[in-house]
């Protein structure tokens, strides 16, 4: 395992060319938070467009180079790569490192009492990896004709004749993937291996049984889709024709490829990964807000189990639903039932995890501490993403709702004030382990109100536009007359997005302000019973002092005649 | 144009929109009934049990069992709707295409950024086409040579159709995916290059309406725009005289 003596290490070996996994989660947490805020600076710039579409954006037009921008008038060129790239950055440059990169790699090998994880070097080659891979995608901004265009899903033959951006693409996804792939062997074997005593499978805390999981998506979901980025790349340099029908006419001229090939095939390659994808978005965020209903209803998870089991079972069934997103490529009728009754039967599972956290609630003595409070706006926020995902897997609804800002309405339920809410409370749940400093809990909660009015300012709208029949990923969404009716939601819609904007202030001042200035506090601040908790904060490399014994289930709060509300996992038998 | 859209779901002409309507209507409905309960649930529980009322947890709660009946419901309840509702509109729409006497044919190709019509014309056969005789003349790339084309109409971004007849379209592309969307028909479909994909609608109102392109189909894909009419059988047979080849008349 990974040497101990870290006092000697030069300063480029202990904090950036690192092997321990509290740094290395540390560096994706933030380099993840930076690309969240990245890719949501695109999107405020988009939104410019729907609102005010062909309108010289005020004060910043200028500052663009022509290529994007005309006297302040956002070319379509550029609208397409800010769309793309803005699903990209958020999904695979954003949020899992954050929730997996980060949060796991930080919290998980703490929780199972491990010194670190099980391939130190390993984990340091996957951030660097994902490093790499971020830069080309940021870079490729600046190759001619700019950056990517055809959608975070790239579709062929779209995405086989567009320019050099979509190149760059694929290679950072190659990176991306493998980088990935790094990350869910080490978690996997971590998990299985390096538990402390005691700490038996039934034992684990909800986080770690989701990182789990979460880590078998990755592993089993990605293989494909770099088969598959690895055949666009050589439709596009090599002139294959993978995914190249024959007989292709673009621009009035025959294509001279070879054809023979299929573009749905990309399709079902790339949703193979995508749709697990989703639920490794999710399950991260489920782990932390599940932790943090426990500590702060100060009780044990209702329904721990069943939690557990539905995980797992979402993890399984995810492989079988891919193809719901593919119900308007000409899809017959028994494969149309088939993807439809397997995507209302994944429903199932998280109904039971919402449902479980809810009644977790029950009996509690619930502390609305900031943590909680974005743990809880998790779980409505979760059942809308959630509940409105049911008519999109009707595939008769799809007929009309499929491409339409009802599904990007869905799926930002889900992501944005569903998961991120709970990497927010997970942010402000960890934050003193990892740095022996509290964050401050009125700058969280003004961070928290205006978030919650702003998220829902942006997204509920939507649905209205997509029930209208408004498409997605148009430039300018009045050229069509069945888009004006619902147009001035577009007004409302940016207007929200700005305001959120500006609402990540008081949360950026109280992060790197409360590294310095943050009030002090001892090892467990929160009472939670979980292992990190008994590590020192910040944790020094090989976590814990001794190794600890695991004597109990994660969530022994509250429990009668004991002289505390809780007693930690490690606590010795008979521990009162 | 207002009249046709407005903030709910736009006008249905088609005969069979009404089972879709009525699938995204049931399901939003019973949506709002599970998550309208469960929210106010939610708050009585966060009220309720506030550390300040409440400040000793309760270690052992009872297991509850109505949760497991919710699940159970909302269950069966999926199950009917796939059954009942979802499965026979997708049978009607993918398996029940009307016959080649009865319906009007037409083909649809799609390119980057435009729809292009085909009627067979009086003899009801599609002339031959060829990608190699495709150029800004003739998109379609059709072959006048053959005889079949000699009465074939085609036209661009204009689509009339009869009102009560079934019409049959068959979709292609000849460059990238599109996806050929009528708002008030309730039909999208797919266009995909190398596949000739049948979709088929008929219209019960008249009316002037859009095509829409509904997938990403380059930097015009938003407006991506063509007509889409529906006449009375009078008003489409003047519209198609007027449109059929000179040599015809
Ligand atoms: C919280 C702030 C966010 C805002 C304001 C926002 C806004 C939007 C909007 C307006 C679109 C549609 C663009 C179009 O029509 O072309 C979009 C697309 C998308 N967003 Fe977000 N989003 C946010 C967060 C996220 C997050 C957290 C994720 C993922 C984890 C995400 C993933 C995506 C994806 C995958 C697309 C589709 C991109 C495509 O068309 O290829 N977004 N977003
Ligand atoms: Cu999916
Ligand atoms: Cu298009």
């Amino acid at each position: 395992m990974s040497e101990h003596a870290s006092h000697d290490l030069p300063f480029w070996r202990k904090y950036i060319f690192s092997t321990d996994h509290k740094v290395i989660g540390i560096q994706y947490l933030i380099t993840g938070l930076l690309f969240l805020l990245f890719g949501f600076i695109l999107m405020l710039i988009l939104r410019w467009q729907l609102a005010y579409p062909g309108q010289p954006l005020p004060f910043i037009g200028h500052l663009f180079p022509e290529s994007q921008m005309i006297g302040g008038i956002m070319l379509p060129e550029f609208y397409y790569q800010l769309g793309a790239m803005h699903g990209t950055i958020m999904v695979f440059l954003g949020v899992v490192p954050v929730a997996v990169g980060g949060f796991g790699n930080f919290v998980m090998p703490l929780q199972i009492g491990a010194p670190d994880m099980a391939f130190p070097k390993l984990n340091m080659m996957s951030y660097w990896l994902y490093f790499i891979g971020a830069v080309i995608m940021i870079a490729s901004f600046f190759v001619p004709g700019g950056a990517a265009q055809s959608g975070w899903t790239s579709y062929p033959p779209l995405s086989n004749i567009a320019s050099v951006g979509q190149t760059f693409w694929l290679v950072g996804m190659a990176f991306m993937i493998n980088s990935s792939l790094l990350g869910s062997i080490n978690f996997i074997t971590t998990i299985i291996q390096l538990r402390a005593p005691g700490l038996t499978f039934n034992r684990l805390p909800f986080f770690v049984w989701a990182q789990f999981v979460t880590s078998f998506l990755l592993l089993l979901a990605f293989p494909p889709l770099m088969a598959a980025s690895v055949m666009q790349l050589m439709d596009r340099v090599a002139h294959t024709s993978f995914f190249m029908p024959t007989g292709l006419v673009v621009n009035g001229a025959l294509s001279s490829v070879s054809g023979g090939g299929s573009p749905l095939l990309w399709q079902h390659l790339f949703w193979f990964l995508a749709h697990p994808e989703v639920y490794v978005l999710i399950l991260p965020a489920m782990g932390i807000v599940g932790e943090i209903i426990a500590c702060n209803t100060r009780k044990p998870l209702y329904g721990y189990k069943a939690l557990v089991y539905s995980v797992i079972y979402i993890g399984v069934l995810s492989f079988v639903v891919w193809a719901h997103h593919m119900f308007l490529t000409g899809m017959g009728t028994t494969m149309s039932a088939f993807f439809q009754v397997t995507t209302m039967i994944i429903s199932i599972p998280s109904v039971v995890i919402l449902t479980t956290f809810v009644l977790s609630l029950w009996g509690g003595s619930i502390r609305f501490s900031v943590p909680m409070l974005f743990a809880l706006a998790f779980l409505p926020m979760f059942g809308v993403g959630g509940l409105t995902g049911l008519p999109l897997g009707l595939a008769t609804a799809d007929i009309h709702l499929h491409d339409t800002y009802y599904v990007i309405g869905h799926f930002h339920y889900v992501v944005a004030p569903g998961t991120l809410f709970a990497l927010f409370a997970g942010v402000y749940y960890w934050f003193p382990k990892a740095t022996g400093r509290m964050m401050s809990d009125k700058l969280g909660r003004i961070h928290f109100f205006l978030s919650f009015i702003f998220m829902n300012g942006i997204f509920l709208p939507m649905f209205i536009m997509g029930l209208a029949g408004v498409s997605r990923r148009l430039y300018d969404p009045t050229q069509f007359a069945h888009n004006l009716s619902t147009q001035p939601l577009n007004v409302v819609m940016s207007i929200s997005a700005w305001l959120l904007g500006l609402s990540q202030i008081p949360f950026i001042i109280n992060f790197f302000g409360s590294i310095f200035r943050g009030k002090k506090v001892d090892n467990n601040p929160w009472k939670a019973t979980t292992l990190e908790w008994t590590a020192p904060s910040p944790p020094p490399h090989g976590n814990f002092a001794t190794e600890p014994h695991v004597h109990r289930g994660p969530y022994e709060y509250s429990v009668p005649g004991a002289k505390q509300d809780f007693i930690p996992q490690s606590a010795p038998e008979g521990a009162r | 144009m207002e009249k046709y859209y407005g903030w709910g779901l736009p006008i249905d002409i088609s005969t069979h929109g009404y089972g879709i309507d009525r699938i995204i209507h049931i399901m939003h409905a019973a949506m709002a009934l599970l998550f309208i309960g469960w929210f106010v649930f939610l708050i009585y529980v966060l009220f309720r049990f506030r550390a300040r009322k409440h400040p000793v947890a309760i270690h052992d709660v009872k297991h509850f069992k109505f949760p497991t009946i919710v699940e159970v419901g909302v269950a069966v309840f999926e199950a009917i709707l796939l059954a009942a509702f979802s499965f026979p509109i997708w049978v009607h729409l993918h398996d029940q295409l009307p016959s080649k006497e009865k319906a009007l044919e037409v083909r649809v190709v799609a390119e980057q950024f435009a729809w292009n019509i085909h009627y067979p014309g009086r003899d009801g056969v599609f002339g031959r086409t060829d990608a190699k005789m495709m150029d800004a003349a003739n998109p379609l790339g059709l072959d006048k040579a053959d005889p079949a084309a000699a009465d074939d109409v085609t036209t661009i971004n204009q689509m009339h159709v009869p009102v009560d007849k079934p019409i049959l379209a068959h979709l292609s592309a000849k460059d990238v995916i599109h996806s050929f969307y009528l708002p008030v028909m309730r039909i999208k479909q797919d266009a995909v290059p190398g596949q000739s994909i049948p979709v088929w609608f008929q219209a019960k109102a008249t009316g002037d309406f859009e095509i829409a392109c509904a997938q990403l189909c380059g930097l015009g894909h938003y407006r991506m725009k063509g007509y889409f009419v529906v006449d009375t059988p009078d008003k489409f047979d003047a519209w198609f005289l007027e449109n059929e080849p000179k040599l015809l008349k």
